[in-house]
């Protein structure tokens, strides 16, 4: 819902609202070359004038005399880690002197945090992560703890990268669901809407301005270019017949001898939920740690079982990861596990393109 | 709910040596009253928990009727099962479980019930011939087909000797490599498969193995006339969370852990015939 316009140089206030609420404040920063999230207390911190360059295994950042502090496509990092954490301990151990174990679970982090510029990529990839984590019958209960204490304020995408293909996988670039706060950027503002109460409740606090027509189809125009600007694309919306129906595709072959096996695809994809059980014990004897970390099906570990490495190749490994994403998620999620966000092709050390291997393998089929 | 994935305290009443690498331990929960609520079917398994070490997926063998222990036998080839087989009996570790969807108990009454396994893939099929055995008159023929690669890699001998001697129950065993005194069958497990007496049309199957083995165990059966979807398959990836959640058990869209181990082979027939799924 539209409440109002946000003139530039009150964006503070926003941020202000949110610490008021009880809001720690997450939103873009450069770090070591790219933009990721990071603690945010003052806009200030964000990064105005930045825009990005990638490609097939590039990306680089370009300081402009913009104004606009959302004017890039997303960097690595995705809204994951900040629910779906990297490591997260599960439990511990506690080993008794009568040599009994005793168990204490360990209790999920619970801090409000509000992220800032998230991108409509990302708002799917969060709906898609909820629905494997929160299904019933029992949920996880980390990642429920850490979903529960999430704002979300929404940026519609304006500049998105030569990587990008979310119209393609029909994700973006607008936000269309999943934020508290959504917001246009224009030069002198920013439109603002309020996808929730909560949402509403933050917004009636900024003193929003009316919003002009000419401001509104300014948003609207930005929207279409951005739409326009892709040329990405997956052949079609579900793949799932199409790549089961070639898993022997002499492409895998071709694809697995460029494919450095890195795992750097799945690490920057926002919906790969693949985690490892890993135990620490420690240095007294006395207590044991039992943390869930990222994995990769990319590893020779993954698929290791009663000494036999099921996908022993790298050719079996990528042909894992691709009909999995854009194939079996059908089958568990009902839809494709792919938003469009490109980070897998602009991250792939050697440029692999997730659009055009599908592409290759699944010639001639056609959207449904 | 935080204790979702929260393993329980329990001790190792008994230890059973089967064979110089593989050991069943016989097992109670340390809280008398989680004891009472444990329940579980044959063909499920439950993650053990090493102290430091970490968590493995085992398959129960014991039968669901008695609440007295629950049974896990272990072959000793990993980091965990190895530190198992260190157990003593008085030691405690952490059983979390069960879980997955055990074999088609329902589905089987009133029919002939082929039961194939290889190698330790007679663990999780144990129940079965003991639920089996002990409801004979829900059942037709009980046939049970076993085949090792070495006959040393045997266990539960006396159990086959045992069965092989009750009515309506055929007991057919093939090693790949014999030895002195070797009572059975040596060659392929599959040479076996003419003689079982089964009738293809009122017979429903329960196979556990290496995939290798149960592909062509599989391919046996059809041309037997044997209908797909009265094939079981107990099915084996790496399983570190039992919940469905952590994507290493995936096979194809199946998660292992949750939808299966036992599948309709209807269900997973085109996945079955390719390699590194």
């Amino acid at each position: 819902m539209e409440t109002g316009f946000l003139p530039r140089g009150r964006f503070q206030g926003l941020l202000d609202a949110l610490h008021r609420a009880g809001y720690r404040c997450f939103g873009p920063q450069v770090r070591d070359g790219a933009i990721v999230y990071a603690a945010v207390s003052a806009s200030e911190d964000l990064p105005q004038g930045m825009r990005d360059h990638q490609s097939p295994g590039y990306y680089r950042l370009e300081r402009t005399s913009s104004l606009r502090y959302f004017g890039w496509a997303n960097g690595p990092q995705a809204l994951k880690p900040l629910v779906f954490a990297p490591h997260e301990v599960l439990w511990r151990a506690r080993r008794l002197p009568d040599g009994g174990i005793e168990f204490s679970t360990e209790p999920p982090s619970t801090d409000k945090l509000a992220v800032i510029g998230v991108r409509a990529c990302d708002l799917a990839a969060l709906a898609l992560q909820d629905r494997h984590f929160l299904a019933a019958p029992q949920s996880d209960p980390h990642y429920a703890a850490r979903r529960a204490r999430l704002f979300v304020v929404a940026v519609h995408c304006s500049d998105p990268s030569d990587t990008c293909f979310c119209v393609s996988t029909g994700d973006g670039p607008q936000a269309s669901a999943g934020f508290d706060l959504a917001l246009s950027e224009l030069d002198d503002g920013f439109l603002v809407e309020s996808g929730t109460a909560l949402g509403a409740g933050v917004a009636a606090a900024l003193e929003l301005e009316v919003v002009s027509a000419e401001a509104r189809a300014a948003a609207a125009r930005q929207i279409e270019a951005a739409r326009e600007r892709q040329h990405r694309r997956l052949p079609s919306r579900n793949l799932r017949a199409a790549l089961f129906a070639n898993l022997e595709h002499p492409r895998w072959e071709d694809v697995a001898g460029r494919c450095l096996a890195c795992g750097n695809c799945t690490s920057v994809c926002p919906t790969c939920f693949c985690h490892a059980g890993i135990e620490s014990p420690g240095l007294s004897g006395e207590t044991s740690m039992h943390a869930r970390a990222w994995d990769s099906c990319f590893t020779q570990g993954h698929s290791y079982i009663n000494s036999v490495t099921v996908r022993s190749d790298t050719r079996a490994r990528y042909r894992q990861w691709l009909t999995h994403k854009l194939g079996s998620w059908h089958e568990q999620f009902g839809r494709s596990g792919c938003v469009g966000c490109g980070r897998c092709i602009s991250w792939c050390p050697v440029g692999i393109d997730i659009t055009e291997e599908a592409g290759a393998v699944c010639a001639g089929a056609a959207d449904e | 709910m935080n204790e979702l994935l929260l393993p329980h305290e329990a001790e190792v009443v008994e230890r059973v040596n089967e064979s110089p690498t593989i050991f069943t331990l016989r097992l109670q929960f340390c809280d008398q009253s989680k004891h009472a609520r444990y329940r579980f079917t044959p063909g499920q398994f439950n993650m053990l928990y090493l102290y430091g070490v970490g968590e493995v997926p085992i398959s129960v063998v014991s039968d669901p009727q008695d609440d007295t222990l629950f049974d896990h036998t272990i072959r000793a080839v990993g980091r965990v099962t190895r530190g198992l087989a260190q157990l003593r009996v008085g030691d405690r570790l952490g059983i979390r479980g069960p879980y997955g969807h055990g074999w088609p108990l329902r589905e089987a009454e009133g029919r002939d019930v082929l039961i194939i396994t290889g190698g330790l893939g007679c663990a999780p099929a144990v129940s079965v011939i003991n639920y089996v055995t002990r409801r004979r008159q829900h059942f037709g023929e009980l046939v049970i087909v076993q085949g090792v690669k070495h006959a040393d890699d045997l266990i539960w001998a006396e159990r086959y000797r045992r069965w092989s001697t009750l009515e309506h129950t055929q007991v057919l065993v093939a090693a790949d490599v014999g030895n002195t005194l070797w009572p059975w069958h040596v060659g392929r497990v599959t040479d076996l498969f003419s003689q079982m007496h089964i009738d293809p049309r009122k017979t429903i199957v329960m196979m556990c193995g290496p995939e290798g083995m149960m592909r062509i165990a599989v391919d046996r059966l059809r041309e037997r006339g044997i209908d797909d979807s009265a094939m079981w398959l107990s099915m084996e990836r790496s399983m570190q969370c039992a919940v469905g959640r952590c994507g290493h058990c995936q096979f194809g869209g199946k998660f292992v852990c949750r939808d299966g181990p036992v599948f309709n082979y209807a269900e997973i027939k085109v996945l079955l015939s390719v390699r590194g799924i």
